[in-house]
């Protein structure tokens, strides 16, 4: 029945199977629909049916957050991943919702442009990062997707299409729809278009990487003197007039050592970087990022941490100091945000407590929560719960993939 | 009704934080945008959220609308108040509460100005980045309102970039913190930018930046507007992300001049200010850049601000030009449209056609570099027919704004002034949807009616067509 209904949208259609399954809950059908129109028709066939839909772009964070209530439809954007327009003159662009953020970048890079937010996830599609509004180390200077966003289009639960915003940069016109779609996890619709303020590619790029130990036993074997605490150096960096883009920590394993690099880009990224050097005692200077960087660390389960920027160094020291096997941390230091890689989630409520006198907050991203709630307090729980009814009364968007149940 | 509502405020505020008298009543009756006006059915001056959200409360009870109004400096008429409902003006709330250089924060009370904040760390080396023309008077409150942006937005964003957390009371009268660091739905950024329609901001927490190593401030003057046109073109061209670009027409010098002397270049067709801010190294190289470009595109004269008094001379003509017109025409409307950059040629253009389609004069002030135009439409409202046609004028702008893929506002709001444009931006659907939004937090309608939204949406109750209880019912409200 229901089946003869989503075939009758003339949309590509297919059975799920055991790879579709989101967060362990395998859906009974796979949509792969073509254009928003098409992403319309499927939701008011599953409005008529009472159907469930998850929708998924590169399928890269499936796997993450609570599994769905219910799931019946998967919703595919892989076949929406044009670049709509892309004036050059105007650092604005236009996209679908699946195109992955590689095959942009390749694409901007022949304009000698970028859409300026990193993708800690190789695979990501657009869709998918101002869903989970996931951010990478460039989340200092230019902030997160919703930072860069200047429109959206979306289908509502009950298959309406709306736009807000434009393809103009400075825009005050009506309500942001693209806020508060991005980390939306799914639950208030399908994002099948995005506009995007675009950056100039900057002429030039210099990391300064230095390597800080921890533990003063090892003190012959280190290269440098070290600070225990990062905090300080971390204030100076952030407040550096050389500008840096990213300030970012590795503490990629149990040892004492952990790593400080700094991006500085942009014109005479030379010069700055020798400023951010002699800030850094004892730093590199290269024109290449280390290995990690940009990329989430290993993990069975993945934590987000976020804290005020100031007390970011006390954080990491709150971090060394808890009893947390195979932890490793990475993250924007200089933001105040870090991903905590664990062996499993027995760790979170203890990391978590720690935290929260510091006014952080931890979330579990994807693996097993070690019986925590996923998500932490949330002051204005009442009124999320408010927007969800309104944008999804039935709850059949992701139902129970977000924070307080939605 | 609003009687019996006056004396059951008086019973939840001070005495003389209560106003009724008539002739006080009107020193309320509009915004920066003088012709709307409404006198308020009462205004009051409360000093805390907890007397906010006391009123709030009040005006649920007798179900009459409310209006918040900060400085009372917009250009939208956001803050025109109703003549059946309460105006809270947060003027009393001036505090700045805190000021964390650690954390890069200020945490403060809606009625202080946007100046005070950057006034307040200055010596300690920051600033707070959004600078609207109004910085000097304008409220916090009022730009977290508004979205406000300014002219150094290019390069550092608007208010909703640099608003880390909010207390706000919502049209329930409940107190409620919005906050980045919190899971959930992005209200804090849903929120900045409603035009005081999702509640009213009580506490703010602002990003403190850094202040630039280097500020270099340049005056370009062209013999014509294209000219000024093309140097922008092949500014941003360039890879360069200037902190501002401005641009101003003949008239607009013109006015500027009459109005506070600012000796721009005699014979200008247009001047562009140019201004870099960052890392020395890196402005020095810029600069060499947009200096070689403005001449290469027929600059006639540059002028190049040595020290801050030069850099403030060269910005005074750019920041007066709106109350600078009222010295060469008698009433003039703000425009406050936006097109991609690559169409301000055109559009340009088109302005110039309707002035001499309506024989109606246009100043033109930009911001270039985004595309934010405030063409000043000038009139004397003193000739018959004159006003109507500056209306049309200026309303035919924002057609010329929508039809070349821009919007309505850019930094002033829509507010009442500018709802009925609404439809020809955004279809049914997507207005419909925008107020699900609205519906969320004020059901009844009562939270800044009639502004934004040309039509309102009936809420109703929230349909409830669940196939089992919510797995959190117990939590709900």
């Amino acid at each position: 029945m229901a089946d003869e209904a989503l075939a009758s949208t003339g949309v590509t259609l297919r059975p799920a199977g055991a790879q579709d399954a989101v967060a362990g809950v395998r859906p009974r059908w796979v949509a792969l629909p073509e254009s928003t129109e098409e992403v319309a028709a499927l939701l008011r066939v599953a409005a008529e049916r009472d159907l469930a839909v998850v929708p998924v772009g590169g399928g890269t964070k499936l796997d993450w957050g609570p599994p769905p209530e219910r799931c019946d439809l998967l919703v595919d954007l892989c076949c929406l991943s044009e670049v709509v327009e892309h004036v050059a003159g105007d650092l604005v662009l236009r996209v679908q919702a699946g195109i992955t953020l590689e095959t942009l970048r390749d694409r901007l890079a022949i304009a000698g442009q970028e859409l300026a937010l990193d993708v800690p996830v190789p695979g990501t599609t657009v869709g998918g990062l101002l869903a989970t509004a996931l951010a990478g180390p460039r989340r200092f200077r230019y902030g997160t997707a919703r930072d860069l966003l200047i429109g959206i289009t979306v289908v509502l639960a009950d298959g309406t299409v709306a736009r807000s915003g434009g393809k103009v940069v400075k825009n005050v016109a009506g309500y942001d729809l693209g806020k508060l779609f991005t980390g939306s996890y799914g639950t208030l619709g399908v994002i099948t278009e995005a506009n995007f303020r675009l950056h100039p590619l900057p002429p030039e790029r210099r990391w300064v990487t230095a390597e800080y130990g921890t533990d003063v036993r090892r003190g012959r074997e280190l290269r440098r003197e070290f600070p225990v605490d990062p905090g300080p150096l971390l204030q100076e960096l952030a407040a550096s007039q050389a500008e840096p883009t990213a300030i970012e920590l590795d503490w990629a394993d149990s040892g004492d050592v952990y790593t400080l690099s700094v991006l500085v880009e942009g014109a005479a990224a030379e010069e700055r970087a020798e400023a951010v050097r002699a800030i850094m005692t004892g730093a590199e200077l290269g024109d290449k990022p280390p290995a990690w960087w940009g990329r989430l660390p290993e993990h069975v389960t993945l934590a987000e941490i976020r804290v005020p920027p100031g007390v970011a160094g006390q954080a990491v020291r709150e971090v060394a100091g808890a009893d947390l096997p195979g932890r490793r941390l990475r993250g924007s230091a200089g933001a105040g945000v870090f991903h905590l890689g664990l062996r499993d989630g027995a760790g979170v409520t203890g990391i978590r407590a720690r935290l929260a006198p510091l006014g952080g907050r931890v979330t579990v991203l994807a693996g097993p929560d070690g019986g925590a709630d996923r998500w932490g307090p949330i002051g204005a729980l009442g009124l999320m719960r408010r927007v969800k009814e309104r944008f999804d009364p039935d709850r059949r968007m992701s139902p129970g993939r977000f924070a307080g149940g939605i | 009704m609003i009687a019996t509502l006056a004396q059951r405020l008086k019973a939840v505020l001070p005495d003389q934080a209560v106003i009724t008298d008539p002739v006080r009543l009107r020193t309320y009756e509009c915004d920066g945008l003088t012709y709307h006006r409404a006198t308020p059915g009462v205004v009051v001056l409360p000093e805390s959220a907890e007397e906010i959200a006391a009123v709030v409360r009040l005006c649920q009870e007798f179900q009459v609308p409310f209006v918040a109004r900060g400085s009372g400096t917009g250009l939208s008429g956001g803050a025109l108040p109703r003549s059946d409902g309460v105006l809270i003006v947060t003027s009393r709330m001036r505090r700045i509460l805190d000021i964390d250089l650690p954390n890069r924060r200020a945490v403060v009370e809606p009625g202080v100005t946007n100046l005070a904040i950057t006034e307040a760390v200055r010596d300690a080396g920051y600033y707070y980045a959004p600078d609207p023309s109004s910085q000097q008077i304008c409220s916090i409150g009022g730009n977290v309102a508004e979205n406000s942006g300014g002219a150094h937005c290019l390069k550092y964003g608007f208010t909703v970039n640099h608003v880390l957390a909010l207390e706000l009371v919502t049209p329930d009268g409940d107190i409620v913190e919005l906050t980045e660091l919190d899971d959930g739905y992005d209200l804090l950024g849903a929120f900045i930018g409603s035009e005081g329609t999702l509640g009213i901001a009580t506490k703010i927490t602002v990003r403190l930046s850094r202040a630039p190593e280097t500020v270099t401030t340049l005056l370009a003057a062209f013999a014509t507007i294209e000219g000024g046109g093309t140097a922008v073109s092949s500014i941003i061209g360039a890879g360069i992300v200037p902190a501002a670009i401005e641009m101003m027409d003949a008239l607009a010098i013109e006015a500027a001049e009459a109005a506070v002397r600012c000796e721009y270049p005699a014979g200008a067709g247009a001047v562009l200010i140019v201004e870099l801010d960052g890392p020395t190294a890196e402005v020095a190289r810029q600069f060499a850049a947009v200096e070689r470009i403005c001449r290469e595109a027929g600059s006639f004269e540059i002028r190049v601000a040595a020290s801050a008094e030069e850099r403030a001379a060269i910005w005074r003509g750019r920041k007066s030009a709106f109350a600078a017109v009222g010295r060469i025409s008698p009433a003039y409307i703000v425009q406050d449209g936006v097109v991609p950059r690559t169409a301000l040629p055109e559009v340009l253009a088109g302005i110039d056609r309707l002035q001499e389609e309506f024989g109606i004069r246009v100043a033109n002030v930009f911001h270039a570099g985004d595309g934010n135009l405030h063409p000043l439409v000038l009139f004397d409202d003193a000739e018959p027919g004159q006003g109507e046609r500056a209306e049309t004028v200026s309303g035919r702008i924002l057609d010329l704004c929508i039809e070349h893929g821009g919007s309505i506002t850019g930094e002033h709001g829509v507010g009442v002034d500018k709802s009925r444009y609404m439809p020809r931006m955004f279809t049914d659907d997507d207005l419909a949807t925008m107020q699900l939004v609205r519906c969320a937090f004020d059901p009844g309608y009562l939270s800044n009616p009639g502004k934004i939204f040309p039509t309102p949406r009936l809420c109703g109750e929230v349909p409830r067509v669940r196939k089992g209880p919510h797995p959190h019912e117990a939590e709900l409200f």
